[in-house]
């Protein structure tokens, strides 16, 4: 297939401090024990999509994050791996790559996404309608203890943050609208025009945009090109084309066979649009002037929607940490690409239980960790190398490689990074622990952040 | 608001559905607008022929049909006229269905028209709303059925509105029955209207969709595509909001808005689309002539021409469309064209041409005539070599040979147009001269030119055809020589829109002059910048901030205008209770909240002081306190929360960083405020604190009421202990 991947990584974000540090750039967080990133890189491989360009914000994230594609990866996938600046945001990212993108139709793909969807569907809707823009869309999330908590009345107007507003068409090929979840918080401003043009368009709130974008590139460029101070793709880029689709600035002044071509395509969604329209009289009214008419610009922009039963989520904080980790090893299982025991978990072969220990269903224990007796393991990720003492509880949590937890502790809807040091009955609830990061016996945290300064 | 009503309603409601209530209706014989004018001016629309048939007949005879069983038909202007008319016709006289009328001359407005209705006490259950130029053949079963079906899951159903698909023109943006455009928001599952807007504003490119509609309802759609029928199934608690809501005139514009956005009691509307059936409104001559055509072509059988339903005698159907009454004299050379009608007793002449035109009783029509795409009344006279293009032709006028009618004129009563005489296009033609006060709201209706012709109207006729003759010779009037009538002057700017609302189909140039224009309109729509966050777009966005300014138009707007109405109930000792109401009208027009009042009132106040001579800032400060202590009230009925009261004191601040001279006084008015309870400790308090982290210079009045602030702080702690 013609199409270019790009593959943003991301860099160290804050916002998931401090799971994610200088060492351990976002791209390489362990989800079920793999670095997020190959979710992603799984996933286009699925579709045969096998030549990508992974952005890397900084250069020695990009070293890192390029070592273990490498790696991992070396025979399998044809990867570039490309570094840019810090906060220059995804359109910024582009930006910076254009010169790499050679391809008729590029592929963008966030770096953070864990999701069964195929993007190979998502492309190939892309080439169907000749669209300028085509984008994921799914189910919000459906993972529970997150959603459970936004979806009780009127939550929902304080936690707007995963909500995207998204206007398609009455077929649901095309989309007409879209606002970030943000901003819910001021009035929707609907266009008219494009309303008109299709006469009825369904406003929808319970879909997510999972920042996989199929763009047609002399598009994409002509809009970098243009409005330099564009920094995000979905906040800017995608609202933009949307917006704009009726009367296209990005094929006016394309090269000229893109052009060409941009006007033709045009036409035909135009000529789809007033399909739409049942009075006779007025195609009639078009008829003697359609000259005029077709010196029009018109763009498509496509919204492919994955099927309710799809995995989609993307992790972009710490609460979505969790819930992916809960769930690739839980209700998604699939996308860990483990094979379950019996018991619907992972204990690796290699580690070591103690007398009268349980690890429940949903739950992983990493190669060569340790535990001690009489230990409680419930829906929770333990990496590897762990050494965990006897009475030890875990619920809910994710505990990186490396960890040392000592008798007695319990810990639940944790995150406990690598390297960490978690003395004697020390208790700890909803908290997340940085790496190497040392807990005194005896203490108790709930709800806070804890990592070396 | 409707509280204190309700229980009365509900008891009588449970009562009902033990025994069945006869269906009732109220027909609404007045639009209550004067897009007829001058037909109107002499006769009521509902009583104007429509293929022949006064338009209420359709109605009346649909409502029958539907099992309606008690009809109360409002009549307002010329209201004899329609009473007499009733009560000489055989709705009278009929089984099972009952037309009783209720007359009130004063009623300028739907919403008067229900609240008098209302205070008869006549309905006593669920009701059919409907405007006596309705035309449909829609089966009510359904939609009865799915209202009160609603109902009895959720009482706040109270009305289920009609529509009908129909995409308007996206070049001229109305309807094919010539009304603005319509944007609905619908929930698709339970049909509940979400959101109406038919004000044709097309300067503004987008439609604003509150927040909460989308927090409410995860999915709905936005329709551009449907129509209103004006066919509403009301609860009588209808009736009991029009007359709680005073204020309350248009259906839609203010009663329909005013559910939707003011969320009245929780009070929720529902839609019906038919499919297959007919209903449309005549609103305008356009739609007088679209919905003429679907008679004539049969989308409204039963009620087609040559079905005898009420007020219409036996018309034949012949060959293409063309119904003919009988004793028609039809000269042999005449061509009668497709889709024509062709009333009882009218004569027409060799080689004359007639299309697509509904000709009335009792006409003459000379030859060698084309008539295309017109509606002439009955007993007009039509000389030889005449030529009428989408014309509307009343009763008794007189075109002199070779006269020439251009698309999208209306002669109205006993018209005389002189030989030869051309008509310009879209004129109005009457003998009744052009009413000079202009001035009238568009809601105002025709009832005010009639209120003092509520006799005289039925004269009217009679007066001017005795004045004709000498009018004649004053060569006062317009239409050529010999002719007899005005020429309507049409008012500024509506003249561009002429086209909009004519019987006459839109010219091709004007289709593309106007699709030239939706394509710059588009592009100047368009924010040219993608961006959504405001910060960003400095240099390109010049749509956006359009937007903001609008925004900021209406506020400054709304400011204003609060700000005249204080000034008035200050120089002309208007009572409070009245400026509340004046207030509150402008909060629901300008979709103000009651924080923009609370602000804009007070900024009213502190201007009237800045404005009145003063010679220093205590003089300043005294006249602001005087005005403070005696409008308390009305601010106070404002500041509901908190919130508010912050506001207001922001305001405040803000017009004292514009005003020197208000500046020192800052301290002091707000301790009177405090004094006087229109701010309560609490929200200067909470100012204080959101001022905290507030740049330097925005501190410098959280500085000066340092004392204050302090003081207020320790104040509490006092009465704590003497407790």
């Amino acid at each position: 297939m013609d199409f270019q991947v790009v593959l943003l990584a991301g860099g160290a974000s804050k916002k998931l401090a401090p799971l994610v540090s200088q060492e351990v750039p976002k791209a390489l967080l362990p989800v079920a024990n793999r670095p997020v990133i190959s979710y992603a890189l799984e996933l286009l491989e699925q579709s045969n999509l096998k030549d990508l360009i992974v952005v890397v914000e900084g250069e020695d994230t990009a070293l890192s994050v390029g070592g273990w594609i490498s790696s991992a990866y070396a025979d399998r996938l044809h990867v570039e791996v490309a570094a840019v600046p810090e906060d220059v945001g995804t359109a910024g990212a582009l930006r910076a790559i254009a010169h790499h993108l050679t391809a008729g139709d590029i592929l963008v793909v966030s770096g953070d996404l864990v999701c069964d969807v195929s993007p190979g569907a998502v492309a190939a809707a892309h080439r169907r309608h000749d669209a300028v823009v085509t984008a994921l869309l799914c189910s919000a999330p459906v993972s529970g203890a997150s959603e459970s908590g936004s979806m009780s009345g009127k939550d929902k107007a304080k936690k707007p943050v995963r909500y995207n507003i998204i206007g398609l068409d009455p077929l649901k090929q095309f989309l007409l609208y879209i606002a970030s979840g943000a901003e819910v918080d001021k009035d929707l401003k609907m266009q008219k025009n494009i309303i008109r043009a299709v006469g009825q368009m369904e406003i929808r709130s319970d879909l997510m945009d999972a920042h996989l974008y199929a763009f047609k590139r002399s598009a994409l460029q002509e809009v970098l090109d243009q409005k330099e101070k564009f920094q995000s793709l979905q906040q800017d880029v995608v609202p933009y084309l949307v917006r704009s689709q009726l009367a296209s600035e990005v094929l006016n002044n394309g090269t000229p066979p893109t052009d060409e071509h941009g006007s033709v395509n045009g036409k035909i969604l135009l000529s789809q649009l007033l399909a739409n329209s049942s009075t006779p009289d007025f195609h009639e009214m078009y008829t003697p002037v359609n000259g005029s008419l077709l010196t029009r610009k018109t763009h498509k922009c496509c919204a492919y929607i994955a099927g309710k039963d799809k995995y989609c989520a993307r992790l972009n904080s710490i609460q979505a940490y969790s819930d992916i980790n809960r769930d690739v090893i839980g209700e998604a299982n699939h996308l860990s690409g483990y094979s379950f025991s019996s018991h619907n978990n992972i204990i690796h072969l290699s580690a070591e239980l103690g007398s009268k220990t349980t690890v429940g269903p949903h739950c992983m224990l990493g190669e060569g960790s340790q535990m001690g007796d009489k230990c409680s393991v419930k829906r929770s990720v333990i990496g590897r190398h762990c050494r965990i003492g006897s009475n030890v509880k875990i619920v809910n949590s994710v505990v990186m490689n490396h960890v040392t937890i000592a008798d007695g502790c319990s810990i639940q809807g944790s995150v406990i990074c690598s390297n960490a040091q978690i003395q004697e009955r020390a208790t700890l609830k909803d908290c997340q622990v940085g790496a190497g990061y040392v807990i005194t016996a005896g203490a108790e945290y709930r709800s806070e952040s804890l990592s070396k300064k | 608001m409707g509280a204190p009503k309700k229980p009365g309603i509900r008891a009588s409601e449970d009562a009902e559905d033990l025994a069945r209530v006869p269906l009732q209706a109220i027909l609404l014989a007045d639009s209550f607008a004067q897009k007829f004018r001058p037909i109107t001016l002499e006769r009521p629309k509902v009583l104007l022929p429509l293929v022949n048939v006064p338009m209420i007949n359709y109605t009346l005879a649909w409502l029958e049909s539907a099992g309606v069983e008690e009809v109360f038909v409002f009549c307002c202007a010329h209201s004899r006229q329609v009473i007499d008319y009733l009560e000489a016709s055989e709705w009278m006289s009929q089984p099972n269905f009952t037309v009783s009328t209720i007359e009130s001359r004063k009623a300028i407005s739907a919403g008067d028209a229900l609240r008098f209705i209302y205070e008869r006490n006549v309905i006593h259950g669920d009701f059919v709303l409907i405007s006596g130029d309705t035309v449909s053949n829609m089966s009510l079963n359904e939609a009865l059925k799915e209202h009160k079906d609603r109902r009895k899951k959720d009482n706040n159903a109270i009305m289920t509105m009609v529509i009908q698909r129909s995409k308007p023109s996206p070049i001229t943006h109305q309807s094919r029955l010539g009304t603005d455009e319509l944007f609905l928001a619908i929930d698709p599952e339970t049909m509940q209207l979400l959101y109406y807007e038919d004000k044709d504003d097309s300067r503004k490119g987008t439609i604003s969709i509150d927040k909460t509609l989308i927090a409410d309802n995860p999915t709905f759609l936005m329709h551009n595509d449907k129509q209103d029928c004006y066919i509403d199934i009301c609860s009588p608690e209808v009736l009991s909001l029009f007359s709680d809501n005073f204020d309350y005139q248009h259906l839609r514009k203010h009663f329909v808005k005013g559910l939707l956005v003011d969320d009245i009691m929780g009070y929720k509307i529902f839609t019906y689309e038919i499919h297959s059936s007919y209903a449309a409104r005549i609103d305008n001559f356009r739609s007088y002539d679209t919905i003429s055509k679907d008679i004539i072509q049969r989308w409204t059988y039963p009620f087609v021409p040559d079905v005898k339903f009420f007020g219409n005698s036996a018309v034949k159907l012949d060959r293409q469309g063309m119904y003919r009454a009988s004793e028609v004299g039809l000269s042999r050379s005449a061509k009668c064209g497709p889709f024509t009608v062709i009333g009882c007793g009218t004569n027409i002449g060799t080689n004359t041409v007639i299309s697509d035109s509904v000709i009335g009783e009792g006409c003459t029509i000379g030859s060698n005539v084309s008539i295309e795409g017109s509606y002439v009344w009955n007993n007009v006279v039509i000389e030889d070599g005449c030529k009428l293009k989408h014309a509307i032709v009343c009763d008794g006028v007189m075109l002199r040979s070779g006269a020439v009618l251009n698309p999208g004129v209306v002669l109205s009563f006993n018209v005389v147009i002189g030989q030869k005489f051309v008509v310009p296009a879209y004129s109005m033609v009457s003998l009744l001269e052009q009413p000079t006060n202009q001035d009238s709201d568009e809601e105002l209706e025709y009832a005010d030119n009639n209120s003092d012709s509520d006799v005289a109207s039925d004269e009217v006729d009679e007066r001017y055809s005795a004045e004709v003759p000498e009018k004649d010779k004053c060569t006062a009037y317009e239409v050529g020589e010999s002719g007899a009538g005005y020429i309507w002057q049409v008012c500024d700017g509506v003249h561009e829109e002429d086209w909009r609302h004519s019987v006459a189909p839109i010219p091709d140039e004007k289709l593309i002059e106007l699709m030239q224009k939706v394509d710059l309109d588009t592009e100047d729509n368009l924010p040219s910048s993608g961006e959504l966050k405001p910060e960003l777009n400095s240099n390109m966005s010049d749509d956006d901030d359009d937007d903001i300014e609008e925004v900021q138009d209406d506020t400054s707007l709304f400011q204003k205008e609060v700000e005249a109405t204080f000034l008035r109930a200050v120089h002309e000792n208007v009572a409070q209770s009245h400026i509340v109401l004046e207030v509150n009208a402008l909060r629901l027009s300008f979709n103000m909240t009651f924080l923009d009042c609370a602000s804009a009132l007070f900024y009213s106040m502190i201007k009237l002081a800045l404005d009145t001579p003063h010679n220093s800032s205590v003089d300043l400060r005294t006249s602001a306190a005087a005005l403070i202590r005696k409008w308390k009230k009305l601010l106070k009925g404002y500041l509901t929360s908190i919130d508010e009261e912050i506001e207001v004191i922001l305001k405040f601040e803000e017009m004292c960083l514009e005003s020197k001279e208000l500046a020192p006084s800052f301290t002091q008015l707000l301790h009177l405020m405090y004094d006087e309870d229109i701010v309560q400790e609490e929200s200067i308090l909470n100012w204080a604190a959101e001022k905290e982290n507030a740049d330097e210079k925005d501190k410098e009045f959280v500085k000066q009421a340092e004392q204050f602030l302090q003081w207020l702080k320790e104040a509490p702690e006092e009465d704590d202990d003497d407790d």
